[in-house]
């Protein structure tokens, strides 16, 4: 472990780390501005040209605003709430490959923090510990509303996982690997053999299961049950205030950034473009374009994002339940079992 | 090294937590950490496979519920029901005697053996993988039955009757 | 990976058998010092827990990976185990009000 790879990771980290947040930053200012784009309003337009300055005012807002701890809740608690839900949303990115190998001099750069061979099952634990952020600010806040936001969270997060993991599986019966870089690797180029390479030619079924846990993991509407307003009185965070409220409102948007690359990563050919060998560019720039292209599909599923919470309304409770446990867990299984015929069929 | 006697420490230390807070929510929440000083210690043994799942499992599903029980039914401090001192000491007497009973009989033994790692590749998911569908794939096939019994046992039970 | 490998090459057996053992002994106390049911569950928990950790060093100690699958199977168990366990403590809640083991030595309410 030599200090030119320590360092180089560091920097790589905290690249990420930026990139995270000022794209969490941004997507509340875009979240803002699609809406008012499907409201047929303006949206934010005084913060500088066209209301890009937004973000920074809502974020010295929320610095500046006063810090409420109620007197009635257990207090270290209430603090590590929001800290673990930030936490879990910054680590998943992690294993998530950004790019191709980039050469520098001799120097040959790998746009991945760690390819560990257990990627996806990191990704899926990470996921899985992100509900604990709500469960314990919702319940140290000593709230009823909170406790019923917290409680809601709970049980939606343990339903999906199962649908979500399941769709995963017939994606890994196919890919053999469990790595992330192989997985993306896989999918080179766009057209071979007589088909799409990205995996969601192969997988439409288990893509589409995977993208409704995605939303219900998140807290997406129209999954928002935990923190709907109308009901519970923003849910979990009724009683945050400043910077806290913050943290959990940003972790809600990079878990959402996050969501979009695994999305991307996996189904979507990940830094893969079409032609990408066929252009005669050098392989770095080839690299270059491959990071800009998993951003572009990034950013449009972010967009897909606000645009479903915009458009769908909210799900009753056991409107919620009954679609995870009656009709995506059935349709994961049915998908794991089309898959094993097919790849037996087709092999 | 050191690194193991840490978080052996932090294990000890935190699972001492769990049977000792007064509070049961905060007892979960000293389990989740005893169980995350036990994905480390898998870690550093290098089964990957295993640490992973012990936090997907552990860590992700089982203390979720877990949580989600306790904060259904609201307990707290006051709620929590208390033992007599008296019997809390015969329970930790007892709880030491086992523990110097089973001290004693691995001083008997007396294997002091490090544990080495011969083989690297011993806890990847593709070896693990591999003695699983073909050494046990009946006691997996079995345990897919039990999980299923599980579930229709549950279910059965949290339904109300109407 | 390497660094890895090197770093458990000194301790030894011993001292994990130890901690498993000491971990095992906390859970048997908090079986028996504890009246709330969930708690007590969770003393179970750990305890099958210092057991897997056992299996898994046990399995690198003699370079047989089927200590590592028979972690696998308890694992499955134990989620078992809690989904059944719990609904259990639930419907005794439902019907008692309170999740005292010692209610329970009543045969009827």
């Amino acid at each position: 472990m030599e200090l030119a790879l320590v360092l180089e990771k560091f920097i790589l980290v905290a690249i990420i780390f930026g990139i995270s947040l000022v794209t969490a930053m941004y997507s509340t200012y875009a979240e803002r501005k699609v809406a008012a784009f499907l409201q047929d309003r303006v949206g934010p337009n005084r913060a500088g040209p066209f209301g890009i300055f937004q973000p920074m005012a809502d974020g010295a807002k929320m610095f500046m605003k006063e810090e409420i701890i109620p007197t009635q809740s257990s207090g270290l608690l209430f603090i590590v709430g929001p800290s673990l839900a930030i936490l879990t949303a910054c680590i998943g990115s992690a294993v998530i490959p950004w790019g191709q190998k980039l050469t520098i001099g001799s120097r040959v750069i790998d746009l991945q923090v760690t390819d560990i061979n257990v990627g996806i099952l990191y990704i899926f634990g990470v996921v899985s510990l992100g509900v604990y952020g709500i469960m314990i600010g919702g319940w140290a806040s000593n709230n009823k509303y909170s406790l019923l936001g917290a409680i809601r969270a709970a049980s939606q997060n343990i339903s999906y996982e199962i649908a979500m993991g399941l769709s995963i599986i017939a994606l890994l019966m196919l890919t053999g690997t469990l790595s992330l870089r192989q997985i993306a690797e896989q999918q080179h180029g766009f057209w071979s053999n007589g088909w799409f390479t990205w995996n969601v030619f192969r997988q439409p079924l288990g893509f589409i299961i995977f993208i409704i846990c995605a939303f219900a993991e998140t807290n997406r509407s129209p999954f928002d049950l935990p923190e709907c307003e109308t009901e519970l009185v923003g849910g979990y965070h009724t009683e945050y205030s400043s910077m806290k409220l913050g943290f959990y409102l940003f972790a809600e948007y990079i878990n959402m950034f996050i969501s979009s690359a695994v999305m991307a990563t996996l189904y979507f050919g990940g830094f893969n473009f079409p032609f990408m060998h066929h252009l005669g560019l050098s392989e770095n720039l080839v690299t270059i374009l491959g990071v800009v292209a998993l951003f572009i599909k990034i950013i449009f599923f972010i967009f897909f994002f606000m645009w479903v919470r915009w458009t769908i309304p909210r799900f009753r409770y056991d409107q919620l339940m009954d679609l995870g446990w009656k009709v995506l867990i059935p349709l994961a299984i049915a998908n794991i079992v089309l898959t094993g015929v097919f790849a037996t069929i087709f092999k | 090294m050191s690194l193991f006697y840490f978080v052996a420490f932090l294990s000890v230390f935190f699972s001492l937590l769990v049977i000792f807070s007064k509070n049961p929510v905060h007892s979960v929440l000293y389990l989740i950490l005893t169980f995350f000083t036990f994905t480390i210690h898998y870690f550093l043994l290098n089964a990957q496979f295993l640490g992973i799942v012990n936090f997907i499992v552990y860590m992700g599903a089982i203390l979720v519920l877990f949580l989600y029980t306790l904060m259904l039914m609201n307990l707290n401090t006051e709620t929590e029901p208390v033992k007599s001192n008296l019997l809390k000491i015969i329970g930790v007497i007892g709880g030491g005697c086992l523990l110097v009973t089973l001290i004693a009989s691995l001083k008997i033994s007396g294997n002091t053996e490090p544990v080495i790692l011969r083989d690297p590749n011993l806890g990847l998911v593709k070896n693990l993988g591999k003695v699983l569908f073909h050494q046990f794939l009946l006691p997996f096939e079995v345990s897919s039955i039990l999980l299923l019994s599980a579930m229709v046992g549950a279910v059965l039970l949290a339904k109300k009757e109407s | 990976m390497q660094h890895i490998s090197n770093a458990i090459q000194t301790i030894p057996l011993n001292h994990y058998i130890l901690l498993s053992a000491i971990i095992f002994s906390i859970g048997v106390m908090g079986v028996l010092i504890r009246r709330n049911a969930i708690v007590i569950f969770m003393s179970v928990e750990l305890m099958l827990n210092s057991v897997n950790l056992l299996l898994t060093v046990f399995s690198i100690y003699r370079n047989d990976a089927a200590g590592q699958v028979f972690v696998f199977f308890v694992m499955a168990l134990a989620a078992a185990e809690v989904a059944v366990g719990l609904a259990i403590i639930v419907m005794i809640y439902r019907n008692t009000n309170t999740i005292d083991i010692n209610v329970l030595n009543r045969l009827k309410w």
